[in-house]
């Protein structure tokens, strides 16, 4: 089993939907996300192209935030997700540091929190919170190796890349251009 | 007289407000047994409601966590508005009523040696005041006199109220500062309005063009899904606006139209239709009327013509036409939402409507469909008694096609003026903030300085409370039951809304004031029912349902009566106009004195080194309303003005500096704005987000933050034909030296 997540950059409006339902899925404080929008533009006036995408968490598949965790507090679940023990975290801040997406921040409560994939979501058979809200359903979840889930349907039918490929971390959130 | 009012800001009451807290939290629905845990399938005490946080009112669940507080909302997926999905701005609805800095209690103005200032009052101190003086009003002036001016739904309540006591006057700003003009182009053209969720067939068409409609950042959700499903499904997008909104850069061409000149561009269109012999030729004899007097009228209103007015070459011109063409009947040419522009907005639309006329796309799949709109019993009441006074009669020969009450026409004819009979004395204001809906900011003001009673109903305290009377606190749409929602769509529908959590502090649902009031003004026999509880399974049971059934699903849908959501194959239409047909060319405008086709004038361009102010939505906030939203702030608490690159580079601004915008009246932001630099907008104008900018400090979260578009919209281009107001004829500058300004101020 692996998970991955696929965003749509052509339907994705960047309306930050995703943000607000994650943070009131996960209990994420005010001031704080777990996921964020991007908007690029490219050209000059009237010769302009726009990507807007949806970022988190890359789950990546050879990930250098639980290798250079201290405790074990980052570690990886079923599907290749990777979560953080808060209890376990002592806050040091080095997986904050390693990773190349800036996906994770320092919790209030003194640990380092981030996108889980709503692991605890998908336990129950549901969507991701910001896969379920999107409304312009850009983005597709799903296991990799299930060649009918809706990421590896996607997957096959369109054009995609990945952030920083030559990080050489393997990220599995990719996005459709 | 009413003694001049101070704007007070209501931090200046005092600190002792009542505090209910969530203590009496009921559940509704199935309750949460002891020991469950707050993993998702423990969130089940779930409670329907439907969005208050603007118009589209898509119907979802609130859910609580094991505590009982309010935790999230997710849609109803049997909802046709939203499907399951609700926007950032329903999914942050729990900023609202989370949201610390909202009304608590009852506000009456107070005054102590010239100082005026708020008192906390009772619900009773607060009712009596406000009955004493619409007594006094109503029995002096005619209860013709007081106005109601609304947006949501308590307004339904206030309006009973005021239709009650004798007086037609309520108006929502909806109309004549949005969507009017499009509503009355479209009653022209075809005998039917848009309505609101819009009729739009986007989900099936193959080529949608949006004219300064900027879906996507406008978050009416229905519409973004369905543009999306249409992207999936390759239709072609044409964008016109003179900004590379996101919906342009989803469009296959993105026309960047100079500003002011949309009307040019259609009538091309409509020529290049004509010229090419485009246009659905079956459809247009069998359902059009005055076919060859717009053939005549665009004759030389070539694309050749309209490059020199609207910038856009003459080839895409074509090309896109003959896209529409193609696409046809498929095809929606948008009429947009928010369309008070430049004055001549009916006109504008009414281009539209003509061109969809042409294209056959009304009535058609991937057009315009039939909405459908639930037939809701109303609670009986007395016939209401009959106005003896319109404002209508204040504008003669004016805004003759308007078929709504004008929010601006009441507060023009509130300003004391010897040739106006019915002088407005007490305004009733629910869920809209004035100050930032109506144009021109000085006026509204002198309107308010004239009334002997302002009410206001609101959650939070915008900046409209601190010119009121008495301030009523409104619970959140979380904490009532409202009327169900019956809105038009491709099935009928209803949807309920009730309380997920007792009212917090001191506030009250508007039904209840509204009875409340219609007690102390003896015409309580207009709200038969004690609660909306009562009233709401009444009419649910006069339809096959009940109260405790809709809790249970939150929305129910019904089969359309007839198989009717497109014109079914050579159909005949009865459309709802004089001639019984689609009136290309209109007798009704003709009638009034109007110009019965389009005619493009020119508009006043930027004096120089001044730039047209643009504005519009951002998708996570509503009006300036959300602005203080706990949840929707954290994603974007102020405002920038996007300017060109070139325009930066002459006066020698960078993203992120602070300047003030100054308009050709000399007008200047109450508060500095954030440069942001982009080559997402053209050199001749600037662009804003609406809603920033708010001067009550009491909101504590977005005071000061951003400026405001409407404090700079002192110019208002109004349409003669139903008094719209439009707003885009105002342009600015820049004040780079903040500190030598503000020391020269």
């Amino acid at each position: 089993m692996r998970y991955a997540m696929a965003v749509d950059t052509r339907k994705c409006v960047g309306c930050s939907d995703c943000v607000v339902a994650c943070q009131t899925e996960n209990n994420v404080p005010i001031g704080f996300c777990r996921d964020w929008v991007v908007e690029v533009i490219d050209g000059t006036y009237p010769q302009l192209e726009i990507e807007l995408r949806s970022e988190r968490c890359n789950h990546c598949d050879n990930a250098p935030c639980v290798r250079c965790c201290p405790t074990g507090a980052s570690h990886i679940v079923e599907g290749g997700v990777v979560l953080v023990k808060p209890n376990k975290c002592i806050g040091c801040g080095a997986c904050i540091a390693s990773c190349p997406y800036d996906a994770r921040f320092p919790h209030p409560k003194g640990y380092v929190d981030k996108c889980t994939f709503c692991i605890h979501r998908v336990r129950e058979g549901m969507k991701p919170a910001c896969v379920a809200v999107c409304p312009t359903k850009c983005m597709y979840f799903g296991d990799l190796e299930d060649p009918n889930s809706d990421v590896s349907v996607v997957l096959k039918k369109r054009k995609y890349k990945t952030l920083i490929p030559e990080a050489g971390t393997k990220p599995q959130l990719y996005f459709l251009i | 007289m009413a003694t001049r009012r101070q704007f007070i800001r209501i931090s200046a009451m005092g600190a002792g407000a009542v505090a209910a807290g969530a203590a009496g939290i009921r559940l509704f629905g199935s309750a949460l047994t002891d020991g469950q845990k707050a993993t998702v399938a423990a969130l089940t005490g779930r409670t329907p409601t439907y969005c208050e946080v603007c118009f589209w009112k898509c119907a979802g669940w609130v859910y609580k966590d094991e505590k009982g507080t309010i935790q999230k909302i997710i849609g109803n997926s049997e909802d046709l508005n939203c499907n399951g999905r609700l926007c950032p701005r329903g999914t942050g609805g729990v900023g609202m009523y989370h949201d610390e800095d909202r009304l608590r209690t009852p506000l009456i103005r107070t005054e102590e040696r010239g100082k005026q200032s708020f008192r906390e009052a009772t619900w009773e101190e607060a009712f009596d005041y406000i009955a004493e003086k619409i007594k006094v009003i109503s029995a002096e002036y005619g209860p013709e006199c007081l106005a109601l001016f609304t947006h949501g739904s308590g307004g339904k309540y206030f309006s009973t109220l005021l239709h009650a006591l004798g007086s037609p006057h309520v108006a929502a700003p909806s109309y004549a500062q949005c969507r009017g003009p499009r509503e009355v182009a479209f009653q022209a053209t075809f005998g039917e309005t848009i309505e609101s969720p819009e009729r739009t067939d986007i989900r099936d068409t193959r080529c949608l063009v949006l004219i300064g409609s900027h879906i996507g950042e406008n978050m009416h959700n229905g519409q973004v899904q369905e543009m999306s499903d249409a992207i999936d499904k390759g239709a072609t997008i044409i964008t016109v606006d003179p900004r590379y909104s996101t919906a342009a850069g989803k469009s296959k061409y993105w026309l960047p139209i100079k500003p002011a000149t949309d009307l040019a561009l259609l009538l091309a269109w409509i020529n290049v239709i004509i010229t090419e012999e485009l246009y659905d030729k079956p459809y247009v004899e069998k359902y059009t009327y005055g076919f060859e007097y717009l053939k005549e009228h665009v004759r030389n209103m070539t694309p050749e013509w309209a490059y020199g007015i609207t910038t856009i070459d003459p080839t895409v011109i074509r090309e896109t036409a003959r896209e529409m063409a193609n696409a046809a009947p498929a095809v929606i040419v948008h009429p947009g939402r928010h369309v008070t522009w430049y004055g001549d907005d009916t006109q504008r639309i009414r281009a539209v409507a003509i061109l969809n006329a042409l294209l056959g796309s009304w009535g058609r799949r991937g057009g315009f469909f039939r909405p459908e709109v639930f037939e809701l019993p109303e609670p009986p009441h007395p016939a209401y008694p009959t106005p003896t006074r319109s404002w209508r009669t204040e504008f003669p020969d004016l805004y003759k096609m308007a078929d709504a009450v004008l929010a601006n026409g009441l507060c023009d004819a509130t300003i004391p003026d010897p040739s106006r009979h019915c002088q407005f004395q007490g305004w009733i204001v629910n869920g809209t903030n004035l100050i930032e809906t109506l144009p021109n900011q000085a006026n509204t003001i002198a309107a308010i300085q004239a009334l002997q009673l302002l009410v206001v109903i609101d959650t939070m305290p915008m900046e409209i409370t601190g010119w009121a009377d008495v301030v009523l606190p409104e619970c959140t749409y979380l904490e009532r039951y409202d009327d169900l929602r019956v809105g038009p769509h491709r099935k009928p529908q209803i949807a309920l809304r009730a309380p997920a959590a007792e009212p917090m502090y001191n506030t009250k649902p508007a039904f209840w004031m509204a009875r409340e009031l219609a007690k102390r003004l003896g015409v309580i026999e207009y709200f038969p029912f004690e609660t909306m509880e009562e009233q709401l399974d009444w009419q649910l049971k006069q339809v096959g349902s009940s109260l405790e059934e809709m809790k249970k699903i939150g929305v129910k849908t019904f089969d359309r009566p007839y198989d009717d959501l497109y014109f079914a194959p050579d159909e005949d239409v009865e459309f709802y106009t004089g001639t019984g047909k689609i009136e290309l060319y209109s007798l009704a405008l003709e009638e009034a004195g109007y110009d019965p086709l389009p005619k493009y004038t020119r508009h006043e361009e930027p004096p120089e080194g001044y730039y047209r102010l643009n504005y519009g939505r951002a998708p996570m906030h509503t009006f300036s309303r959300t602005s203080n939203n706990p949840n929707l702030t954290d994603l974007m608490e102020e405002n920038s003005v996007w300017v060109n690159p070139r325009v930066a580079k002459e006066w020698g601004l960078s993203t992120g500096q602070y300047v003030h915008l100054m308009n050709q009246d000399g007008k200047r932001s109450e508060f500095p704005i954030k440069v942001r630099v982009t080559e997402r907008i053209r050199w001749d104008s600037v662009y804003m987000v609406h809603g920033f900018g708010h001067d009550q400090k009491k909101l504590r979260r977005c005071y000061g933050k951003g400026a405001s578009d409407t404090n700079l919209i002192t110019k208002v281009l109004v349409d003669p034909i139903m008094g719209g107001t439009g707003m885009r004829g105002n342009f600015v500058t820049f004040i780079t030296d903040l500190n030598a300004e503000e020391v020269a101020s």
